[in-house]
């Protein structure tokens, strides 16, 4: 995001608010030295003086520096999109991540005929505002396309049926944010289509994810074609084996499970 | 998220990529998981990882709360995958990265055998993954391809700095820190390993591929892409 600087008034480290997307890299990234800062500095202006440069791993901040804010709401939404140790409860958003296709051979949540897209804003390290988002969302109802029911953005609407965001978010930027939707495979074309359409109009990168159900043999025949003749070069995939399988019932509660 | 999926590179470039995880899924069998994640990231072990992590503590390298200042000449840069398998308290999805189609393809297979119950991707270059489940005679269930970037590209990095930044799907390392350590390596004030070892810290889920890291530094020492 390179929300850090150096202010050059007072010398000092500082963080950008608007820029920063609280994804806490910095806090729980960074090693941490616990020196004195006035001794620090001291010895930074003694070398500076002289024109000599202290080579330190870049990794480690020497005054450990970074302490975490208190947030509140909307800016708590921030961490929830950037931070992924996280802990979704503090935002009342439904989970961090979604599980899509990761655990299709369980949920069937993409079934055969049908094509899952997630389509990501602001990755990678871009970043995205929620009204960016909701340019897409609202072009994506339009076109009569349902949102995935378990997927933070759709928890964030306030009517789904247009794809509009709580207002209140709409200026808050985060490290990323995906949108699920599920269509049949016939309106996959038409689906990239749009997004090519409304991603012009964005102030940010976008990342395209397409999953679908492979054949008995595990082949997959029906998706690869349509997007290799949209022109995408298939590079990278990431195939569920197929080994999972439902092992409790409804009823049973489940273990605070964290999926990233 | 799918924190794997996007990797800067085409498919050539993740020879040496192979992402083996591990994943519950919420009411429908994650209750008796933690032994059998426990399970699965014991058994990468035997295969040689590069790294191993869980999403919610991170990977085999992590950064340290208290850090003596004499590390800045000599630290401790090897892997502790015991502290990974150790810390695992919760269920979450776990992951073991391999830097060669063979130990990806037994692992695979092994995993199969065990039969954990759980479900388990391999993220990697389409070809490597139809690979890996032909080796173990599994039927792919379902694939998700990354198209790629797209969108206001010009605010993305070049190449190298891409390849090495999106290796933490979750962002954590930033364009500037990976130009920075390209920088480091092209002036000899560090190797790439040490390089790649900066950057693997900062991966939150320890999917961060610290081999594929140090053969991009390496390569970005003489040529920018």
């Amino acid at each position: 995001m390179g929300a850090i600087y150096i202010d050059p008034q007072t010398k000092r480290a500082t963080i950008d608010r608007d820029e920063c997307v609280e994804c806490y890299a910095c806090y729980n990234g960074l090693s941490q030295e616990h020196l004195n800062p006035t001794f620090v500095r001291t010895v930074r202006k003694v070398f500076a003086a002289m024109r000599v440069r202290f080579d330190p791993e870049p990794d480690v901040c020497p005054t450990a520096a970074f302490e975490p804010d208190e947030l509140t709401w909307p800016r708590v939404v921030r961490r929830a999109f950037s931070d992924p140790r996280v802990p979704h409860e503090s935002t009342g958003v439904e989970g961090r991540g979604t599980e899509e296709v990761k655990t299709n051979d369980v949920t069937g949540r993409v079934k055969v005929g049908e094509v899952g897209f997630t389509i990501e804003f602001g990755r990678p390290g871009v970043g995205v505002r929620f009204r960016e988002i909701q340019e897409m969302c609202w072009a994506l109802a339009k076109a009569n396309v349902s949102f995935e029911k378990k997927n933070p953005v759709t928890s964030l609407m306030t009517d789904v049926g247009t794809g509009t965001l709580r207002p209140d978010i709409l200026a808050e930027k985060v490290m990323s944010a995906i949108v699920e939707i599920k269509v049949p495979v016939e309106r996959a074309e038409e689906v990239i289509r749009l997004v090519w359409e409304v991603e012009k109009k964005l102030d940010t990168v976008v990342a395209l994810g397409v999953a679908t159900r492979c054949g008995e043999f595990g082949e997959e025949t029906v998706v690869a074609p349509v997007l290799e003749r949209l022109g995408y070069k298939l590079e990278r995939a990431k195939t569920n084996i197929g080994l999972g399988r439902v092992n409790q019932s409804a009823a049973e509660p489940s273990q605070q499970t964290v999926n990233v | 998220m799918t924190n794997t999926l996007h990797r800067s590179g085409d498919a050539e470039s993740f020879r040496d990529d192979y992402i083996v995880f591990a994943i519950p899924s919420k009411k429908k069998n994650d209750t008796d998981a933690l032994p059998k994640l426990r399970r699965f990231l014991q058994i990468a072990l035997e295969y040689k990882p590069v790294n191993l992590g869980d999403a919610r503590h991170g990977g085999a390298l992590r950064s340290s709360r208290n850090v003596n200042p004499l590390a800045h000449w000599k630290r401790d840069i090897s892997p502790d995958f015991q502290a990974v398998i150790g810390g695992l308290d919760v269920p979450t999805t776990c992951a073991a990265v391999f830097d060669n189609v063979s130990a990806a393809e037994q692992f695979v297979k092994r995993i199969k055998e065990e039969d954990l119950g759980l479900s388990v991707n391999v993220s990697t270059s389409i070809q490597g993954a139809e690979q890996c489940c032909q080796f173990a005679c599994i039927e792919r269930h379902s694939v998700g391809y990354s198209l790629g970037f797209e969108g206001k590209t010009e605010k993305l990095p070049n190449s190298q700095v891409a390849a090495l930044s999106t290796m933490c799907g979750h962002g954590m390392i930033s364009h500037s820190l990976a130009k920075k350590m390209i920088d480091f390596v092209k002036e000899d004030r560090r190797t790439p390993e040490q390089a790649a070892t900066y950057l693997s810290r900062f991966c939150s889920c320890g999917i961060f591929n610290p081999s594929r890291a140090k053969r991009i530094l390496e390569d970005a020492r003489t040529k920018t892409k």
